[in-house]
């Protein structure tokens, strides 16, 4: 058995990014990342803040009055729309990872129909879902009072 | 043995938060389309809506259940990233210790927060 | 059509007797319409540089040995036509999240080392019968249909190439062994459930996959590793959850003994050549 020095090749986190040429779920995966780590970070710091109820009226209205201005709206809007992707593509996740949205095993004949091409309506509805739910959320932040 | 287990109650965990955080959601962000939970006027986040709220059982409870729910997914799929990162045997003990110790003291704490809310709610 | 008379390659070049790292080596050859790339690798060896390195075998897509990185996706070098690629010139680097050897030869050693551990044969108590067989296991078109798409599985690394987990984490099994650890789990004849789960029950198993669909869209032969995958988490969780219970292995049919003849098929003529 050869044992050479052989050189490592890895793609690393290159590797999480490599999308465009090969399939929209694979921005979508990580995209869903991306969200969720957002999410938490967002979510750790929500149950402090909104703790201070606990401490009633003058302690909620001291931790709201810090988070007022239009950076935390904002903020809270992308929040938003992280939950709408996240939560949508999820839910398409539980039915694509359980087996379900992806088809039965078939014989291969070539061109190759994957389950990825099975599942690809169901992403398509997640995107638009997602967006939908992104531009309710708009419209309730910056249109209606 | 425990990935299997972890999994599925990751996934589990994303279904309960799906509900209730959605209805979070709906009530805080879509209140001007929706118009539910918020008996006290416009806002949301008004003190008086917060109170009505926290004296209904079933928003003490969902929130409680969300909290979990919520912890467990977030943590579970922040030490997922992580330890696809390839960390040695030490840094994965320390992780799983770390996520461990976040989850169960922000547990803790907010529902803590969430009980003693809706007992002050209750003498207003 | 345009059918030029040259064609560039950019190989990933790398000598391990040399301290120097891996690096791109430009080549020209003649081409003539219907080469593939494994054609002008091998091109390169006889009128170039007779030191380049790769690993190839059947030529016609079956054996496995010639994936690599073509044009920014994992490949058959065999398969794959140079009039197919979108770019030129052609680029050709070694599979990617595999040691190189050297040039274009990875160390495939851990995927088949993760292979091995998902116990890849059928398992069965009567260990009498698997090795001086009385009959036959029973199996039907549908029972084998829900194995055979993973089993046209030609080892060759393309989809542990492409898999974004397996391109951070060394420990994750990959694409290949778990959906050939489905298609024994799917297999009807199979009783060796309980022994992969050992393995697929920690973070050796599927619980790295994310369903980012790339093994499935690089797979030469249509295998699908990634329906695979997903179908095997569903039998964990059920498992987990005690909704599944796994079916016993198909029985042994003892063979016929007198072939009955169907009503409806007629006899055979009589020779036209006499035997002996």
């Amino acid at each position: 058995m050869l044992d050479t020095k052989n050189h490592p090749n890895r793609l690393g986190l290159w590797g999480w990014l490599g999308g465009g040429r090969w399939g929209v779920e694979r921005y979508l995966y990580t995209l869903h990342r991306l969200t969720g780590l957002g999410l938490l970070a967002y979510f750790l710091l929500h149950i402090i803040v909104t703790s201070s109820r606990a401490w009633g009226s003058e302690a909620w209205e001291a931790a709201m009055a810090r988070v007022t201005g239009s950076i935390f709206v904002l903020g809270e809007f992308l929040v938003f729309a992280a939950f709408a992707f996240h939560a949508v593509n999820g839910v398409r996740l539980v039915l694509v990872e359980l087996g379900w949205a992806i088809g039965k095993p078939i014989e291969p004949v070539y061109p190759y129909r994957t389950s990825v091409h099975e599942q690809r309506p169901l992403a398509i509805g997640v995107m638009v879902l997602a967006g939908l739910l992104v531009v309710a959320g708009g419209l309730d932040f910056f249109l209606l009072p | 043995m425990r990935d299997q287990r972890l999994w599925t109650w990751h996934v589990l965990a994303g279904l309960v938060i799906l509900v209730f955080l959605g209805l979070h959601m709906a009530i805080m962000h879509l209140d001007a389309l929706l118009g539910i939970f918020n008996p006290a006027g416009d806002h949301p986040i008004a003190w008086e809506n917060v109170v009505a709220r926290a004296k209904l059982g079933f928003f003490t409870f969902s929130y409680i259940v969300l909290l979990g729910a919520a912890l467990f997914h977030g943590l579970y799929g922040l030490r997922n990233i992580l330890f696809e990162l390839n960390p040695g045997a030490g840094l994965r003990k320390g992780l799983n210790a770390a996520l461990t110790a976040v989850g169960v003291v922000m547990f803790a704490f907010g529902a803590w927060a969430a009980w003693a809310a809706s007992a002050l709610a209750r003498t207003l | 059509m345009r059918v030029p008379s040259e064609v560039t390659f950019r190989i990933r070049r790398f000598d391990p007797g040399r301290a120097s790292p891996p690096a791109w080596e430009a080549f020209t050859i003649a081409y003539a319409a219907g080469m593939t790339v494994l054609d002008g690798l091998r091109r390169i060896k006889e009128t170039v540089s007779p030191t380049l390195a790769w690993r190839s075998s059947c030529r016609m897509g079956v054996c496995g040995s010639c994936g690599m990185f073509i044009n920014g996706r994992p490949r058959l070098a065999c398969n794959t036509q140079i009039s197919e690629l979108e770019d030129l010139p052609v680029t050709v680097a070694p599979l990617p999240n595999f040691a190189i050897i050297r040039d274009l030869v990875p160390d495939l050693r851990p995927m088949f080392d993760a292979h091995v551990a998902l116990h890849p044969y059928i398992i069965r108590d009567d260990v009498a019968e698997m090795y001086e067989p009385t009959g036959e296991y029973f199996q039907s078109t549908e029972e084998l249909e829900h194995f055979l798409q993973f089993t046209y599985c030609i080892k060759c690394g393309c989809c542990m190439a492409a898999c974004p987990t397996y391109a951070t984490d060394a420990a994750y099994s990959g694409p290949m062994p778990l959906a050939q650890a489905h298609r024994y789990n799917a297999d009807s004849r199979d009783g060796g459930f309980r022994e992969r789960k050992a393995v697929l029950a920690g973070e050796r198993g599927p619980w790295k996959c994310h369903y980012a669909g790339e093994c499935s869209q690089v797979c030469p032969k249509g295998v699908d590793p990634a329906r695979a995958i997903q179908l095997m988490k569903r039998q964990l969780v059920f498992d987990y959850l005690r909704l599944y219970t796994q079916p016993c292995p198909s029985t042994v049919v003892p063979k016929a003994t007198e072939i009955k003849r169907r009503a409806d098929v007629p006899e055979a003529p009589a020779p036209t050549v006499a035997r002996g």
